[in-house]
């Protein structure tokens, strides 16, 4: 029997392969140090760090593995410049979420079971580097799978406080329905064009004359449990609750890498079956079979809208900060809907931005947790004056979450306004405007609590070791830095928009 | 005689997928809104292998079947955990009842 096309697609997978080895050998360390766990932190960086360096090696390569039956031209996965560049922000923030948990007191007071910790974390990385470039359905439903179980129990790690456990029950019941309604929707797309490859589905959808309503029907139930993964609107109830409830390394985690790999998996399947062909302007030209652009532009605003005003009224800041990412999946969805080029680099440029702004606004609040063991905002009173640091440095991620400038999050809103200016949708962008208005005021009544009112005595001096403070100034200098500087973010995200079969 | 052919099929899928879905909005114990994701699971295979086995679509859908019954085993088996845990806090699995998060 021949087996090259598996060897020769193996070389496609490189850093899926590093990953699996590396759960592999966080459970052994697991049951061999079970004493002493102190190395197991150091084991999963260093796998993080191999794995990093194979999706490295993946730039610029693009090609199938795991070639199709029904048509040898296309595989199972893709490799390309697009997943490369999302692979590599999953990567980014598992380094970041490595290090937020070995300063979390909440992940080091549950010392003989971190070696799982880990393993689930690796579990978490290899669901979504396969979700990033999966190009068939199964694969996709799989991969969501395997990230889904894994983020149900991180969710609830810290598994004798009730908020952990709540989380992770709202969380495995809102997700398992989700990806249950989104099996159903595969099985019906499966039906109507024979197969379960974007590639073949897409040629399908060009040949054959299909029933639309049941097309409609199946697409959308495939996006509820895509929205379900980067909380969208009306299928984000699950989020707050998760946030707030899940230890705040794991609710950081949730926020960036697997909002990054569920906009990757919704891109690739809008560009591999819906698109016919791309023009020399970078527009996009969609099949008429399904209105999408009708779809995103409803769910965009109404996620937009809808996480800015509830942000309002919260008073914990875990909470509010869940609000601000569902507001920030609104915005993210702004440049997929113009259906371009152009919306696709506001993506990248954006994503990147957005993992080191509130990877660092999730690390401070950790760091104030530690210490008051509380997230309420009535907590920060004065801390500007008490601990000028993370005043000023949480201060700096806010901006940024709101897009002013000299901040680089004025720069990712910048590229995103001028996607929607250039198509022409001028309403939806003053709308997506008027909300960056909106969420102005919860994130300043934040810093008019550090720094307008003075410190009461419950406010404490917190204490930073050399580590926190270089992981925060880490995540800062590219949030000033790319705030003036930000050629060398659009140049990347330029060359880095390729997906397969374009 | 009548001839059992796709249209029955999809017509059972259908009637267990709006059951689970049905299941879901309405139980209020944590282990019955399961059954009731268990059932839209079993509802995608039922036209999984129909479709494979009407459509001439090759023995794909049949496997596809196969990888959902072992996820669902997957998905079963930690969700039951996270029930036992939400029983061992709060000494019930009613879903309305667990909510300390609430504000």
């Amino acid at each position: 029997m021949d087996l090259s096309f598996i060897t020769e697609s193996l070389y496609f997978v490189k850093p899926e392969i590093a990953a699996s080895a590396s759960i592999i050998l966080l459970v052994l360390l697991d049951l061999i140090f079970h004493k002493n766990k102190t190395i197991i932190p150091y084991v999963a960086l260093a796998g993080i760090i191999i794995t990093g360096i194979f999706v490295v090696d993946q730039f610029n390569i693009s090609g199938f593995a795991f070639l199709s039956t029904d048509n040898p031209k296309y595989g199972m996965i893709a490799v390309d410049n697009f997943g490369a560049f999302f692979k590599l922000i999953i990567i980014i923030s598992s380094i970041f979420v490595v290090a937020f948990s070995a300063y979390s007191d909440e992940i080091n007071k549950i010392t003989d079971r971190l070696g799982e910790y880990y393993a689930l974390i690796f579990g978490m990385i290899l669901g979504m580097l396969v979700l990033i470039s999966a190009s068939d359905l199964i694969l996709i439903y799989l991969s969501m799978e395997l990230l889904s179980l894994s983020s149900y129990v991180l969710a609830g790690f810290t598994k004798l406080r009730d908020r952990s456990s709540e989380a992770s029950l709202k969380y495995l019941l809102y997700g398992a329905t989700s990806t249950g309604m989104m099996l159903f929707g595969i099985s019906i797309l499966y039906g109507l064009t024979g197969s379960t490859n974007l590639y073949i589905i897409s040629a399908a959808l060009q040949t054959q004359s299909l029933n639309l309503l049941t097309l409609a029907f199946s697409i959308i139930l495939i996006f509820a449990g895509i929205g379900y993964k980067i909380s969208s609107a009306p299928f984000h109830f699950w989020t707050p609750d998760v946030y707030e409830g899940a230890p705040i390394s794991i609710t950081a985690y949730l926020s960036v890498a697997s909002k990054a790999a569920g906009f990757a998996l919704l891109i690739r399947f809008i560009k591999t079956t819906f698109v016919t062909f791309v023009d020399d302007n970078g527009n996009w030209q969609l099949l008429q079979v399904f209105d999408w652009e009708s779809l995103l532009i409803i769910i965009s605003l109404l996620t937009m809208t809808l996480g800015n005003f509830t942000a309002l009224w919260q008073r914990n800041l875990k909470r509010m900060l869940a609000y601000s990412s569902i507001a920030h999946a609104g915005y993210l969805m702004l440049g997929l809907l113009v259906f371009s080029n152009q919306g696709l680099i506001a993506i990248l440029i954006y994503f990147t931005i957005y993992l080191f702004m509130n990877l660092g606004a999730f690390f401070i609040v950790m760091v104030i947790a530690n210490k008051t063991g509380s997230e309420d905002i009535d907590d920060y009173d004065g801390l500007g004056f008490k601990s000028s640091f993370l005043g000023v440095s949480l201060a700096i991620f806010l901006v940024s979450l709101t897009g002013l400038p000299p901040t680089a999050g004025f720069i990712g809103k910048l590229y995103l306004f001028i996607a929607l200016v250039d198509a022409k949708m001028l309403t939806v962008a003053i709308i997506a405007l008027l909300n960056t208005v909106v969420s102005l005021y919860y994130y300043i009544r934040v810093l008019k609590h550090m720094f307008l009112t003075s410190p009461t005595e419950k406010t404490e001096k917190i204490p930073l070791n050399f580590g926190q403070i270089a992981v925060i100034i880490i995540m800062l200098i590219p949030i000033l830095l790319f705030g003036v500087y930000f050629s060398p973010v659009v140049d990347l995200a330029k060359s880095y928009i390729t997906i397969l079969g374009f | 005689m009548l001839e059992v052919g796709l249209s029955h099929y999809l017509f059972v899928s259908a009637i267990l997928f709006s059951l689970g879905i049905y299941g879901i909005v309405t139980r209020k114990n944590a282990v019955l809104v399961l059954m009731g994701v268990e059932l839209v699971l079993n509802a995608a295979n039922i036209n999984f292998v129909a479709f494979s086995r009407f459509g001439n679509f090759g023995i794909g859908g049949q496997v596809y079947a196969l990888f959902v019954i072992i996820l669902a085993a997957a998905e079963a088996a930690i969700a039951l955990a996270i029930v036992l845990n939400i029983y061992k806090t709060f000494a019930n699995v009613n879903v309305d009842e667990i909510s300390k998060l609430k504000e």
